[in-house]
């Protein structure tokens, strides 16, 4: 007999099995091409569980749905692609607002509006940042295998749950549908993160009562602390108001939350970003094309790195930075028209060039049509 | 002093409300909550859930557990608060701009699903909170603020929607009629499935002054002459009718998916034993 927790399992499967592994027991979607199948395997799964599946009329009620039952005290998540997330931003803004956990996984498609729905693309990760109108926290991490759909679906859950907002996780149709050996981790072994809830036992709750780590304490619905939640700017106590000074620290403290806890969000992988000329930098699937590029030119003596970046939101501004300082080029190979080639521009400060391999296709990005442009600049 | 109920129910230090004078939302509140107290509601486990406008706005007034939503939203937020944790008693209250308009797929979504939810539409024929622009339900021939020669849309019969939707308990009321609204809310709450109750009321600052209907007074003595009780009523009259119009009993989803949940638990226990 093998080892029962190592199974070959579809990106989307490993997604699914993730998300249970982390305690989910509520998920609420619409059909979409290349995510279906997260939806199709929670609604045999979850019963078994005890949790609760339903196909909603839309994604705008699949996010409701969630956001609705999270607030019960269940944790769950939603699953889509391009045009559905489209559809869930309004309610995106309002889980962050209302700092409700949440996680929405989009397995990307190629192109713009319906485009090219069976094909890959990653052109969703400035939506990711700047989807929902005005000013936002955001925590964004990308999956570039089947291993990672399962660890960092499993990880979302326990961001959400701490930070108290919503965390998207990117893939794409390629890492959604492969097959792939994925060790199926147990919840110990992940390490399962539960929100802070309000005191039960207390008469008091103030709902923005924050200590340094601005994230309040959670009261779920059926407390007896009555908790009021709105999208409207709220006071301390939780409701709507339009006092200048209140306003300005509610705005302000919801991205604080992100930002101070900037260091522990970031999480790279990194190949020979010491030494290297030419550092390739990569989110989610062309990742995988890159270090292939990276790995076989450090192998003939050229000083080529790698930096993938598992969490793409908060940007790793430092990371680029330190790099930027040593290396002469960046080549940023994306399959999209250069939204991560954007982000590393603005952070290496023109410290380095940076370069962009961009393909568009719907097929995945291929390791001749990086190494032909690092070539030129070792 | 206010009556005890109200003590219960009301976040009185969040008084007075945003409405205008004259207004039937606060009439309508204080129905609805008078139901809560007629059912003894646990303040605790009550969920009142709105989405966007001047109705909207009442769980901001009420003291149970409340969510204010998105526009449109709010029955969608109410199943997964529901499906999520059934002990909870939920009420939706919502617009006419809300509830037909924007959120015009979600209402028809759940009274199919028929999910144990009472959901209070209070009409008052146009969108006040964007001051007095028309809606699904303003009456064909009346003047809003996007309707300046007269609305030449159709308007819906909401009750009528609803029913062939699946909704299994349908009722209406006027905000004239309060204790109605007070009875019928009761009866939605008691009701094991998806229960809609229309409250055609008063927005005497827009729709009431466009249109020359007088004072709150005078909009209030409309809505009891023009209405008649369905048991008065043969179907024909001009009028709106007032009353429970539809009940019917059937398998409400939240049970229905509890039995799913025994079977996948044994299906899987013995796949396992296989």
């Amino acid at each position: 007999m093998g080892d029962a927790r190592v199974q070959l399992l579809q990106g989307n499967e490993a997604c699914a099995e993730g998300a249970l592994a982390a305690g989910c027991r509520f998920y609420g979607g619409y059909p979409i091409t290349p995510s279906s199948e997260i939806a199709e395997i929670m609604a045999f799964r979850l019963p078994q569980e005890g949790g609760k599946f339903v196909q909603m009329e839309d994604e705008i009620g699949s996010i409701a749905s969630i956001i609705g039952a999270s607030m019960a005290g269940v944790k769950a998540f939603t699953a889509t692609s391009g045009p559905g997330y489209s559809l869930m931003m309004e309610n995106i803004g309002y889980a962050c607002v209302t700092e409700i956990p949440i996680v929405i996984v989009n397995v990307m498609r190629c192109g713009p509006s319906t485009g090219q729905p069976t094909a890959t693309g990653q052109g969703d990760l400035m939506q990711a940042r700047w989807g929902t109108h005005s000013d936002h926290p955001a925590i964004t991490l990308a999956a570039a295998s089947g291993q990672e759909m399962y660890d960092l679906t499993a990880k979302a859950f326990n961001l959400s749950e701490k930070f108290r907002m919503p965390v998207t996780m990117l893939s794409d149709a390629v890492v959604g549908h492969i097959r792939e050996r994925v060790v199926l981790h147990s919840p110990d072994e992940i390490g399962i993160v539960q929100r802070k809830l309000a005191d039960e036992s207390a008469d008091e709750y103030v709902p923005m009562d924050v200590d340094d780590s601005h994230i309040p304490a959670l009261a779920n619905l059926g407390s007896k602390h009555h908790p009021y939640y709105t999208g409207l700017v709220h006071s301390g106590k939780g409701f709507f108001t339009s006092k200048p000074e209140e306003v300005e620290y509610f705005i302000r403290r919801l991205s604080l939350k992100v930002e101070k806890h900037k260091d522990e969000l970031i999480d790279v992988e990194e190949l020979g970003t010491d030494d290297c000329e030419v550092c390739l930098v990569s989110f989610g699937v062309s990742g995988r094309a890159a270090i292939n590029i990276a790995q076989r030119m450090r192998d003939a003596g050229k000083k080529v790195g790698h930096l993938r970046l598992k969490t793409v939101w908060p940007f790793p501004d430092e990371v680029i930075k330190s790099i930027a300082a040593k290396c002469h080029t960046f080549v940023v190979p994306e399959m999209n028209l250069g939204q991560l080639k954007l982000e590393v521009e603005r952070a290496a400060c023109g410290e380095a060039k940076v370069i962009g391999v961009n393909n568009i296709s719907g097929s995945m990005i291929t390791t001749h049509e990086i190494y032909d442009v690092v070539k030129e600049f070792v | 002093m206010p009556e005890a109920f109200l003590e219960k129910y009301l976040r009185l230090e969040n008084l007075p409300t945003i409405w205008c004078a004259g207004c039937g939302l606060g009439t309508d509140m204080r129905s609805i909550v008078k139901a809560f107290d007629t059912l003894e509601l646990d303040p605790d486990m009550t969920v009142l859930v709105s989405g966007i406008g001047c109705s909207s706005r009442m769980p901001a007034y009420v003291d149970v557990n409340t969510v204010h939503t998105t526009h449109g939203r709010a029955i969608a937020f109410a199943t997964g608060i529901k499906l999520a944790n059934h002990d909870l008693t939920v009420v939706v209250v919502s617009g006419d701009g809300d509830a037909a308009a924007i959120g015009g797929n979600h209402l028809i979504h759940a009274c199919r699903r028929n999910i144990n939810i009472t959901l209070v539409v209070l009409n008052n024929s146009n969108y006040g909170m964007t001051s007095g622009q028309y809606s699904p339900l303003t009456p064909q021939g009346s003047v809003a603020t996007t309707a300046p020669y007269g609305n030449v849309e159709q308007s819906w019969d909401l009750c009528d929607l609803a029913r062939a939707s699946g909704a299994t308990y349908v009722a209406r009321s006027t905000t004239f009629h309060y204790e109605l609204i007070t009875k019928l809310v009761t009866k939605g709450i008691e009701h094991k499935g998806f229960s809609f109750i229309e409250v055609i009321t008063q927005c005497p600052t827009y729709f009431g002054r466009f249109n020359l209907a007088g004072s709150p007074t005078d909009m209030l003595k409309y809505q009891k002459t023009h209405s008649i009780r369905i048991e008065r009523s043969d179907g024909t009259e001009e009028a709106i009718t007032i009353g429970e119009l539809y009940k019917r009993e059937a398998r409400e989803y939240c049970d229905h998916y509890d039995e799913l949940i025994v079977r996948a638990k044994e299906l899987k226990a013995e796949m396992s034993e296989d």
